[in-house]
This record gives C-alpha cells, structure tokens and sequence, in this order.
C-alpha cells in the first residue's frame, strides 16, 4: 500500500512517500511503527497505550484527525492511499509529533484546573451519582485529551485564540460538578477572550471525537449559562 | 474576536428580527392580495408611528447584528484584529444604519 508522511520541523516539510506491506489486521499506528522500524527510524511521532487511553497518537488521516492507535486502516483507506500527517491547528515539532502546549494551555485557561473546595482536614464530600450536575459532568470525564476535537474545529483554524472544543467542555463539565464551589469564575474564564461564544456550532468536534463525548452541546450549555449570567446583570 | 456583549447583542439583535422578518412578509402578502398601489402603501405608512418604529426597530437590529457578524468573518478569514477590527465593525454597523434611516424616512416619515 502507497503511504505518504509528513516530514519536516515547524513551518517546513512535505509528504514522503513509503510502501508498505498490507495486513489484514492493521493499525494507522502500525504503519507508522513499521515505517520507523523497517524503512527509517528518523520518523519521528508519539504514542504510549496502544488502546486509545493515553490520547498521545492522534494525527491526520488522509485529512482527517483521527486516534491512529484505534483506527483500521481499512476503514480509512482511500484508492489503496494513506496520507499521514500531524495534527491540524498545532504546531509542529517534527514529522508527526505535533506540540500540544497551546492545546493544554487553553485547557488552564478555559478553568479547566480543579480548585478544591474542601482541606484535607474535612470530611469527604458525598456525591450522589443521581444529582443532575453530576449526571451532566459524566457525560464528558471519559475525555483523553487527544486533541481530534482541536484539530477538527474550523474556528480554532480561523482565531487561534478560540479555546476550542476540549477545553470547553472541560470547564463545563466543572461548572456542573457540585464539588466546585466558585462556578461564575469558571463562567467567567469560559466567557473570557477566546471564550465560548465564539464556537459556530457545526458540531465537527462531536462528530470526530473517537470517545463519541459530545463538546457542541457541552459548549451550547456553557453560551446557556453565560446569556442567562449576562442577563442577570453579570456582562 | 466575540467578547460576551457582543454575542449578546447579535443574538438579542437576531431574537428581534424574527418576528419582524415575519411581520414584514405577512404585511407583503396582504398588501399585494390587497391589491394596493404604492401610493396607496406610502399614504398608509407615511407619518404612522408604528411604522416607523417597526421598520426603525428592523434596521437598527440588522445594523447591529450584520456589524457583528461581518466583524467574526473578517477576523477568521483574514486575522485582522484590534483598532482596526473595531473600526470596521462601527464602519460597518454605522453604514447599514445610515442607509437602513434614508429608506424607514422616505418610506414612514410624512
Ligand atoms: C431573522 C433574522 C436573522 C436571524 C435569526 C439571524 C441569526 C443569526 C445567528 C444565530 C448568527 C450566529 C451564527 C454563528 O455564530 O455561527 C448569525 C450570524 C450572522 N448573521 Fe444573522 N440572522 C438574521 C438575519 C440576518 C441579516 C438580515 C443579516 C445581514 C443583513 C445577517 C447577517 C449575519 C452575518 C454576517 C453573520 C455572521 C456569520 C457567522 O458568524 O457565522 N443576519 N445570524
Ligand atoms: S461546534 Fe464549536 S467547538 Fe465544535 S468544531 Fe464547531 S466551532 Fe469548534
Ligand atoms: S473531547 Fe474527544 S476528541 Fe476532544 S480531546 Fe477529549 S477525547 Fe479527544
Ligand atoms: S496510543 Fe494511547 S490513545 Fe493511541
């Protein structure tokens, strides 16, 4: 099968071309192994797990950004191509490798760090799995921090201010756990410069999460709670 | 490049628009089955209140809410920010106004 690599450092680079042999049963990421292993161990890329955990292997699959340790390449091959590439929206370090700082930066700044409302002096606070907060916030803890969502949003490519899918649905899964007791400030981070009104609500985050969470409603929740906030006398 | 007024105000701006897009459209089809001429259109809205303030509302809301939404995809597609983003956002916002008065006052004042 014809697989073409992104090579390069920052700004500079192009598409490699490599042949490799073609298995039933095959990875993205086993075609980038074999490639660094066989052909040139230069190739320069990242992952750890293996099984989707880790969210270290994403990268763009014939143009779309996919977790390259879960997906087949049968599924996505295209005429018998691949094309492999760093993620989109991010810098990049080299080869595949792309630099995931400004992505994890924006997670801190959307208020996505957990600020304890409680010592360790307190007693533990219950959470009852059944409190509608807590059912809400479930619904995205199951987020690895691959960056797929980041990379799909065309708004992040258009305002790289733009916190982006991950990072807003972070802090709305914290405005809803009962456990935080300052949730304006976490409104207020996720309404702040890049903040959530900024999303277009084209949903390519949702579509290509590969955990299937769901950022496009997370982020209308957050616009929900910042318009009733503003409403409230909060602007 | 949307801070939370901003946002605020074109979707505020949009949620006023609706019902006057469909105010509008009802008042066209009754006027065309009517069978009104201008003349007698303008005779109905010239010196009216009402609609000057129905179609000043509309005008004052598209010019909000368009300044806005021109601003977001100037900003996207071509990275322009700062003074010169807020110039053409009140450029844009003033402009549609302007033109937007001269038809409500031809259209409403006597
Ligand atoms: C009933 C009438 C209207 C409604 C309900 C409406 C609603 C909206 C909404 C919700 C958005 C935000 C889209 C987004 O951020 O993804 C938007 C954007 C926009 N609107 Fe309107 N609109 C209306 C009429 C108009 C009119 C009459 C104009 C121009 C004269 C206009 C120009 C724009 C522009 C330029 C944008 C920016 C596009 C974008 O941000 O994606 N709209 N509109
Ligand atoms: S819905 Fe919002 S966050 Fe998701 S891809 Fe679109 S603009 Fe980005
Ligand atoms: S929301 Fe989904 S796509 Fe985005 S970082 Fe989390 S797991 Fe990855
Ligand atoms: S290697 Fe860990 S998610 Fe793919």
């Amino acid at each position: 099968m014809e697989v073409s690599v992104w090579r390069g450092a920052g700004d500079r680079g192009g598409y490699q071309a490599f042949s490799v042999p073609a298995h039933d049963n095959q990875t993205v990421l086993d075609v980038v192994s074999w490639i660094q292993q066989a052909v040139d161990p230069s190739l320069t890329y990242r992952y750890a797990c293996r099984v989707g955990m880790c969210g270290s292997c994403a990268m763009m699959v014939n143009g779309q950004p996919r977790w390259t340790c879960r997906t087949h390449v049968k599924r996505v091959l295209e005429d018998g191509k691949l094309q492999i590439g760093p993620l989109r929206n991010l810098p990049v370090i080299k080869d595949l490798a792309a630099d995931m700082d400004p992505f994890f930066d924006k997670w801190v700044k959307a208020g996505g760090v957990h600020k304890p409302s409680r010592s360790r002096a307190e007693p533990i606070q219950q959470v009852s799995p059944d409190e509608p907060g807590r059912v809400v916030a479930n619904t995205a803890i199951e987020c690895i921090n691959c960056s797929v969502c980041y990379a799909a949003c065309d708004t992040v490519a258009g305002n790289p201010d733009y916190l982006g899918p991950a990072a807003l649905q972070r802090a709305w899964t914290l405005y809803n756990d009962v456990k935080v007791q300052d949730r304006q400030a976490i409104l207020d981070a996720a309404t702040g410069p890049g903040g959530c009104m900024n999303c277009h609500s084209q949903g390519s985050c949702t579509r290509f999460c590969p955990n299937e969470l769901d950022p496009l409603s997370a982020i209308a929740g957050l616009k929900r709670a910042a318009a009733k906030s503003f409403l409230k006398g909060r602007g | 490049m949307l801070g939370l007024r901003l946002y605020m105000a074109q979707r505020l701006s949009a949620m006023v628009m609706g019902p006057l897009v469909l105010g509008h459209l009802a008042v066209m089809v009754y006027a065309i089955q009517g069978g009104l001429s201008s003349a007698e259109i303008l005779a109905r809205t010239q010196g009216s209140v009402a609609w000057f303030l129905f179609y000043g509302g509309f005008v004052l809301a598209v010019s909000i809410h368009a300044a806005i939404g021109l601003r977001v995809i100037l900003h996207e597609t071509t990275g322009l920010r700062g003074l010169a983003l807020e110039l053409f956002t009140w450029v844009m916002g003033l402009g549609l106004l302007i033109m937007g008065a001269r038809a409500v006052a031809a259209v409403t004042v006597l």
